[in-house]
C-alpha cells in the first residue's frame, strides 16, 4: 500500500506536532529504501494528529491525559535510550567477534567481572529510581478525589451501552438528567465520573481525555477528566475496553467537550421533556412506543393538557431526547432515519448482541429484540423519536 | 563398552503400545514436543484467521461469536498447548541428560502427566463440535465467565485449564525431586547447567501458583453449576478475587513460559561463542530473583480495576524491580558472545534474535510499571504486542533455538543449516512486521478482543501491516515443519556431540541409548564435558587437551560400581496404568460439564473415577522395574 494515499501531505494540520513535510524527492532506485523510512517516520508522525486518529492516547486533550502523555514520553525516550544503547552492543559484539574463514585461534576464557555485574546491576536501578519518582507523584495526584467546582457524573455501564446521569442537574420535577452513550462535559472544568456496572466489568476509555478506569458491578469506581478549553466543540470517541462478550467491539460512546455556555444549554434542553404528538405519523407512533418500547425504554413526556410523567422501564437507553443525539446504537451509527429504521426492525442485524437470552427477571439483558413491527409502525417510530429533539 | 539393558522381557521397543506405555523421559519428551507442535499449527491457524478477520476496517469474515472463541482458544492453546509443553519437552528430553541421570524420579507419573496434558487439550478442543470453544477469553474475567449458564463453553475452560494445571503440577513435582536427588556425583547446585536450574525456577513457581487458579476455577465451576456466589456482585460476591486469583497464578505463569527459552538461550550461547557463559552465578541468582519477584507483581493486571493509588504504586514499584535482574540477564548474555568466536548457526540466530526482541518486550513492559501510563495501554492493543514481544520473541525465538540446537542429539541428524537461517530471517521480518505496528495500533487506542474497528480511526494501514506479517511468519512456520520432516528423514548424520558442547548431554550418544549413560559420569565443574576436551593457554584461551578426539569420548568413571556386573541397568518397565489414570481423570472432568443432565454426568463421573482407580491401584500395585525372569 501507497503510504502517501492515507498521509497525503494535502492533510495538513496546524499544531504542534502535526506540521510534517513528507520528503519530496524525484524516486531513485537507490534512495528508495531510505525513502521508504522516512515516509514511515512522517506516516508516524503525522499519525499523532487529532485528525487522523481522534481517539489516539498521543493528543492528550486534557489535564490529566497531559500528564500521562508527559510521563509517557520522559519513559519513551529513557527506553529508546537503552533500546538503541543494548541492540547496538549486541549488533557490534557480532560483527566484531563473530568467527571468519581460515581464523582457528580460540577466544580467551572469560568467566565474568564481577564489577562489570554490579555495576549493569546498579545503573537500571538508578535509571528505575529516577522514573519511580514523577510516577508516583502523577500517580497520586490522578487518584486524589476532585475537589472545588466539580461537575458529577454517574457511569452506568451496561451490555452493550452507557448511561450517564447528572445527579446535580435535576429538573423541577426532581429528575436528574439522563442520557446516553453521549457524554457532554464543559471545557476548562473537572468532571468526576462515579462509574459502576449492572452486569459484567466493563472499562471506560476515551484516550485523548483520560486512561482507563473499570466499571465493576458491585463497586464504584472514579475518574477525573478535565478537558483544556482549547478543546472545546471537539466530539471525542471512546469504547470499552474490557472485553464484555458479544457487542464489546460496538460498545462506543462520544464525548462532546462543550464551551461551558454551550454545555448550560444542552443540559437545560435535555431537562424538557419530550412533547407527546397530537398527530401524524408521530402520534401513531407514540402508541407503538408505549405499547411496546417502554418494557425497556422510559421518556419524560409532556401530555397535551401540559401534565409532565416519566412512562416506561430504565432498561434500556433514556429515549426522551434520542432526536437529538448523534448517533445509535451506542455510538456505532450516525443517527439517520434509514439507520433508526434498520435498528428498529432487527438490531441484531447491526450489532452483534442475544437477545434471545434476555431474562428480565434476573435482570439479564443482552440486547434489544426484532418486535416484528410492520414497516410503518416503524416508520411511525422513527418520526416520533426524531421529533424528540 | 557392552551395555546390557534390563526392562520386561514383554516390552517392545518400537510401534504403537511401545510409546502408549512407555516411561521414558526421553520419548515422553518427544511427545510433549510433537504434541506442542500440532497443537502450534493449530493455535497459529486460528491467529491467521484473526489477523484476516483484523486486515480491514468492519472484518466480515468472522462473527463475533466464532471470533471470541478464536481468540480465547488461540490463548489457551499458545500458553497451554504449546509454550508450556514444549518448555517440557526439552526439559523432560535434557534435564535427565543435563543432570547425569538414568530417568526421572517418577517415570510414570512422567507418562501420567504427559497424557493428562494431551487428553485436557483435547477435551478443550472438543468443546467446537459440543456447543462451542470457550469465549470468556483466557483470563475468563469473572462474572462474563458465570454470567451465561445456558453456554457450558466456560465449563470447558474450568474444566480444561483445571486438569492442564494438574498436569503440570505432576511434572513440576517430579523435576524437583529428579534435579534435587539424581544429579550425578560431583554437580553441586551450582555446577548444574542454566536450563536445568531454569527447571527448577519454573517447578517451583508452577508448584506455588497453580493451587491458586485451582481454587479460583473450582469457584468459576461452582457459580456456573451448583449456585454459589463467588464472583456474583448482588450477592456480595467479589469479581475482583478471581483477577487476583488468576494473576497470582498469571504473573508467576509468565516467567514459567520464558524461564525455560532463557536456559535454552544461556546454553546455546557460550557453545556458539566458544567461550563460557559470562556471570554464570549472576544468570542463574537473577532467574531465581524474577521467580521470587514474579509472585509480588501481579496486580499490575489490575491497574484499571481501581485498587487505590496505595496498592498501585506499590505494584508499579516491584513490577520495575523485575527489570533489574532481567537486565542483568541481557547484559550478561552480550558479555558471553563479547570478545568469543561466534558461529551464526540457526540455533544461534535464534539465540541471538531472542535477545534483541526480548530487551523490546523488557521494555514495553517497563512501562506497564508507570501506572498512569498503564492506564493508557492496558487491554490495549499496545499490551497484545508487549507479550507477543515476550512470548513469542522472547519465548518461542528460544525455542526455535533449541529445535536447532537439540534435533542432532534427539534423531541423530542435523536440521538444514541453510534452510534454517532462512525460516530464521522470513520468521524475524514477519515477526517484527506483525507485532511492531501493534504498539502504535494500542497507543492509537485501539482496544484489544475486539472483533471489528470502524473507519476513520487511523487503524486501517498498521492492521494491514500485521496481518501481512502474520502470513510472513506462518511461511516461516511451513519452512519448519518442512526442515523437520525432511531432516528428520534424511538429514546429515549428527555425532555424539556435534557442536563442540559443554555439558553432559553431548556425552553421550545422538540419539542416547535408553539408560542414557553407559557409565554415570562424575562432575568436577559447571561445563564439564568442556574442560575434558579442553585447557587454557597462558592467555587464557582455550586449547585442546590431546588425549580426547571430538565425538567419541571415553567417560571417565569415578570408581563407582552400577548394576551387580557392573553393566547391568535396570530401567523402569513400560506401564499402561499411567495413560489409564490420566484418561479416567479427564473423563471425571468431561462428567462435569453436564450439570444439567445429571444423568449423564454421573455416568460419566462413576466411570471416571472407576478408570482412574483402576489406573491408580494398578500403579500402585506394580513394581516398577519387572525382573526378566
Amino acid at each position: 500500500m501507497d503510504l502517501r494515499v492515507l498521509y497525503h501531505p494535502g492533510v495538513v494540520v496546524h499544531g504542534s506536532r502535526c506540521d510534517v513535510k513528507l520528503p519530496r524527492r524525484k524516486p531513485s532506485p537507490r534512495r528508495s529504501a531510505v525513502r521508504l523510512v522516512l515516509l514511515v517516520v512522517a506516516a508516524v508522525a503525522l499519525a499523532s494528529c487529532s485528525s487522523v486518529l481522534p481517539q489516539s492516547s498521543l493528543n492528550p486533550k486534557s489535564v490529566e491525559t497531559q500528564k500521562i502523555d508527559e510521563l509517557w514520553r520522559l519513559v519513551l525516550g529513557i527506553a529508546t535510550f537503552i533500546f538503541v544503547a543494548v541492540q547496538l552492543a549486541l549488533v557490534v559484539s557480532i560483527v566484531k567477534w563473530r568467527s571468519r574463514e581460515g581464523d582457528d585461534t580460540e577466544p580467551r576464557q572469560i568467566h565474568g567481572n564481577t564489577r562489570l555485574e554490579i555495576v549493569w546491576t546498579l545503573i537500571p536501578a538508578v535509571i528505575l529510581a529516577v522514573v519511580a519518582v514523577p510516577t508516583l507523584r502523577t500517580l497520586f495526584e490522578l487518584r486524589a478525589p476532585a475537589e472545588g467546582d466539580v461537575l458529577r457524573v454517574k457511569v452506568t455501564g451496561h451490555q452493550w451501552w452507557w448511561e450517564f446521569e447528572y445527579p446535580d442537574i435535576v429538573g423541577p420535577d426532581g429528575r436528574p438528567l439522563v442520557t446516553a452513550n453521549e457524554l457532554h462535559i464543559p471545557a476548562g472544568k473537572t468532571t468526576e465520573l462515579e462509574m459502576t456496572s449492572v452486569d459484567v466489568i466493563h472499562s471506560f476509555w476515551v484516550p485523548p481525555l483520560a486512561g482507563k478506569r473499570d466499571l465493576v458491578p458491585g463497586r464504584l469506581t472514579y475518574l477525573k477528566l478535565t478537558p483544556l478549553e482549547s478543546a472545546a466543540g471537539e466530539v471525542i470517541p471512546g469504547q470499552c475496553a474490557e472485553y464484555c462478550w458479544l457487542g464489546h467491539a460496538d460498545m462506543r460512546f462520544r464525548v462532546f467537550v462543550d464551551a461551558p455556555a454551550d454545555f448550560d444549554a444542552w443540559a437545560a434542553a435535555q431537562l424538557e421533556p419530550a412533547q407527546v404528538p397530537t398527530e401524524g405519523p408521530a402520534a401513531a407512533g407514540f402508541e407503538t412506543f408505549m405499547g411496546t418500547c417502554t418494557a425497556c425504554h422510559q421518556a419524560k413526556v409532556a401530555n397535551p393538557d401540559g401534565t409532565v410523567e416519566v412512562v416506561g422501564t430504565r432498561i434500556g437507553p433514556d429515549l426522551t431526547h434520542f432526536g437529538s443525539r448523534a448517533t445509535l446504537g451506542a455510538a456505532i451509527l450516525e443517527n439517520t432515519d434509514e439507520h433508526l429504521r434498520a435498528w428498529i426492525d432487527d438490531p441484531s442485524q447491526l450489532k452483534a448482541m442475544a437477545p434471545e437470552l434476555n431474562d428480565l427477571q434476573a435482570g439479564r439483558v443482552l440486547g434489544m429484540p426484532d418486535y416484528g413491527l410492520t414497516p410503518q409502525q416503524i416508520s411511525e417510530l422513527v418520526a416520533l423519536l426524531q421529533s424528540w429533539k | 563398552m557392552a551395555v546390557a539393558t534390563t526392562t520386561a522381557p514383554t516390552a517392545s521397543t518400537s510401534g504403537l503400545w511401545s510409546w502408549i506405555t512407555t516411561v521414558d523421559h526421553k520419548r515422553i519428551g518427544i511427545m510433549y514436543a510433537v504434541s506442542a507442535f500440532v497443537f502450534f499449527l493449530v493455535g497459529g491457524t486460528e491467529a491467521l484467521l484473526i489477523r484476516l478477520q483484523l486486515a480491514t476496517p468492519n472484518g466480515t469474515l468472522l462473527s463475533a461469536d466464532a471470533y471470541n472463541q478464536l481468540f480465547t482458544m488461540h490463548g489457551l492453546t499458545m500458553v497451554f498447548a504449546v509454550i508450556m509443553p514444549i518448555a517440557a519437552a526439552y526439559q523432560n528430553y535434557f534435564v535427565p541428560l543435563q543432570i547425569g541421570a538414568r530417568d526421572v524420579a517418577f517415570p510414570r507419573l512422567n507418562a501420567f502427566a504427559f497424557w493428562l496434558f494431551l487428553f485436557s487439550a483435547l477435551f478443550l478442543y472438543s468443546s467446537f463440535v459440543v456447543g462451542g470453544a470457550p469465549d470468556g477469553a483466557w483470563v475468563g474475567y469473572a462474572p462474563l465467565s458465570t454470567q451465561l449458564k445456558e453456554f457450558i463453553r466456560m465449563d470447558y475452560y474450568a474444566i480444561g485449564a483445571q486438569l492442564l494445571g494438574v498436569a503440570s503440577l505432576a511434572g513440576s513435582v517430579n523435576f524437583i525431586a529428579t534435579i534435587f536427588t539424581m544429579r550425578a556425583p560431583g554437580m553441586t547446585l551450582l555446577r548444574m547447567p542454566v536450563f536445568t536450574w531454569m527447571t527448577v525456577v519454573t517447578s517451583f513457581l508452577l508448584l506455588l501458583s497453580l493451587p491458586v487458579i485451582g481454587v479460583g476455577l473450582w469457584q468459576i465451576l461452582f457459580d456456573r453449576n451448583f449456585g454459589t456466589l463467588f464472583y456474583a456482585a448482588q450477592a456480595q460476591g467479589d469479581p475482583l478475587l478471581w483477577q487476583h486469583l488468576f494473576w497470582i497464578f498469571g504473573h508467576p505463569e509468565v516467567y514459567v513460559l520464558i524461564l525455560p527459552a532463557m536456559g535454552i538461550v544461556s546454553e546455546i550461547l557460550p557453545v556458539f561463542s566458544r567461550k563460557p557463559l559470562f556471570g554464570y552465578a549472576f544468570v542463574v541468582f537473577s532467574g531465581i530473583a524474577i521467580g521470587f519477584l514474579g509472585f509480588g507483581v501481579w496486580a499490575h493486571h489490575m491497574f484499571t480495576a481501581g485498587l487505590g493509588p496505595v496498592a498501585e504504586a506499590g505494584f508499579g514499584l516491584a513490577t520495575m524491580l523485575i527489570a533489574i535482574p532481567t537486565g542483568v540477564k541481557i547484559f550478561n548474555w552480550i558479555g558471553t558472545t563479547w570478545g568469543g568466536k561466534l558461529r551464526l548457526t540457526t540455533a544461534m540466530l535464534f539465540s541471538l534474535g531472542f535477545i534483541a526482541m526480548f530487551v523490546i518486550g523488557g521494555l514495553s513492559g517497563v512501562t506497564h510499571s508507570i501506572v498512569p501510563a498503564d492506564t493508557q495501554q492496558h487491554d490495549s492493543y499496545y499490551i497484545v504486542a508487549h507479550f507477543h514481544y515476550v512470548l513469542f520473541g522472547g519465548a518461542v525465538f528460544g525455542y526455535m533455538a533449541g529445535i536447532y540446537y537439540w534435533f542432532p542429539k534427539w534423531t541423530g541428524r542435523f536440521l538444514d543449516e541453510k534452510l534454517g537461517k532462512v525460516q530464521f530471517w522470513i520468521t524475524f521480518v514477519g515477526f517484527n512486521l506483525t507485532f511492531a505496528p501493534m504498539h502504535i495500533l494500542g497507543l492509537d487506542g485501539m482496544p484489544r478482543r475486539t472483533y471489528r474497528y470502524p473507519e476513520g480511526l487511523g487503524f486501517e494501514f498498521w492492521n494491514l501491516l500485521a496481518t501481512i506479517g502474520s502470513f510472513l511468519i506462518a511461511l516461516g512456520v511451513l519452512l519448519l515443519l518442512i526442515n523437520l520432516v525432511k531432516s528428520y528423514r534424511k538429514g546429515a548424520p549428527a555425532p555424539a556431540d556435534p557442536w563442540d558442547g559443554r555439558t553432559l548431554e553431548w556425552t553421550t550418544s545422538s540419539p542416547p541409548p535408553v539408560h542414557n549413560f553407559d557409565e554415570i559420569p562424575v562432575v568436577h565443574h559447571v561445563d564439564d564435558f568442556w574442560y575434558r576436551k579442553y585447557g587454557v593457554d597462558e592467555e587464557g584461551r582455550a586449547v585442546r587437551v590431546p588425549e580426547v578426539t571430538g565425538g567419541t569420548v571415553e567417560v571417565e568413571v569415578g570408581g563407582e560400581d552400577h548394576g551387580e556386573a557392573g553393566h547391568d541397568i535396570h530401567m523402569p518397565s513400560p506401564s499402561y496404568f499411567p495413560i489409564i489414570a490420566a484418561a479416567g481423570v479427564v473423563v471425571i472432568g468431561a462428567g462435569l460439564t453436564f450439570s444439567s443432565t445429571p444423568l449423564v454426568g454421573f455416568t460419566l463421573l462413576g466411570l471416571g473415577v472407576i478408570v482412574t482407580l483402576w489406573g491408580l491401584m494398578g500403579w500402585a500395585g506394580e513394581p516398577i522395574t519387572k525382573e526378566a525372569h
